[in-house]
């Protein structure tokens, strides 16, 4: 179905600098989040793989399949809309269940709910 | 035409997935995809969900090149940070922010904006007194953080679908 060609050099060094920052950030993003302490610093340092790790493994992909295939390969757009748009989903209801632990427990700094009705115990 | 086509930019959106997931702009996947989008988008319809109200195409360019420009600056912040890890001390915190944007599509993407953007967390929305607990990781100055949430991207947003 797909017919390859021989990779230009330009192509090849571009493809290759995408692709090991993208996934050079994503292993920061993944060392962050062994190193940091709490769950709220944790929390923070996958972000850098869903981010520009993400965008710049998917650009490699794209300047590669465009330059070989000899035609333009976009459908790596959908991959990050789909990345970006359901990682906050997770990270809300992980968020949500580490503050309510929190604010049962009174651990650290966390500050108390914004709605009234909630109590110390966490019973509504 | 409402009838036919309750959500025009839903279906526009997946007639584009379609055709991506497909890598091809044949007529028979465009008719295909336009079948699933008419089909999707009806049953959608079902569900009653809100309108979202668009007003300024231009602004949400000028959004998205704002939040590119925004992400890529806390990539590098927050990769010196993990890098620095311990002998920096403490300067995490939580920041309660009052919105005035109500529109739930805009609260959402402002959600994925806080979330994409390394150094910065959407914790939990408070619906009733309309604010959201934000975790950042460098909170050197409070006062910056609530400005450039409210002026950059709120008041974007609140253009666009307020």
């Amino acid at each position: 179905m797909i017919e390859t060609v021989d990779t230009p050099v330009w192509a090849a060094i571009l493809v290759s600098v995408l692709v090991l920052a993208g996934a050079l950030l994503t292993l920061v993003g993944c060392i962050g989040l062994a190193r940091l302490e709490t769950f709220y610093h944790r929390i923070h340092a996958p972000t850098l793989g869903t981010s520009f790790g993400t965008i710049f493994l998917l650009l490699g992909s794209v300047v590669y399949f465009t330059v070989t295939n000899q035609r333009l390969a976009v459908h790596e757009v959908l991959v990050f809309v789909f990345v970006s748009v359901t990682t906050p989903v997770t990270l809300m209801l992980l968020a949500r269940a580490a503050l309510y632990r929190d604010r049962t427990e009174r651990n650290g700094n966390v500050p108390p709910s914004a709605d009234p009705d909630y109590t110390e115990q966490g019973q509504r | 035409m409402r009838h036919i086509l309750p959500h025009p930019l839903l279906a526009l959106a997946l007639l584009a997935m379609w055709l991506l997931l497909q890598q091809s702009i044949a007529p028979g996947q465009i008719l295909l995809g336009a079948g699933i989008a008419l089909a999707a988008s009806r049953a959608m319809a079902a569900l009653q969900p809100e309108r979202p109200k668009i007003r300024h195409i231009g602004k949400i360019i000028k959004l998205i090149g704002l939040v590119t420009v925004d992400i890529a600056r806390s990539n590098i912040a927050v990769t010196r940070i993990i890098f620095e890890g311990r002998q920096r001390g403490q300067t995490d915190g939580f920041l309660t922010v009052p919105l005035l944007l109500t529109d739930r599509f805009a609260l959402a993407i402002l959600a994925c904006i806080v979330t994409a953007t390394p150094g910065s967390a959407w914790l939990e929305y408070d619906a009733r007194n309309n604010t959201v607990l934000i975790h950042v990781l460098d909170l050197v100055d409070e006062a910056t953080w609530i400005d450039t949430l409210k002026n950059r991207y709120e008041a974007l947003l609140l253009e666009i679908f307020q």
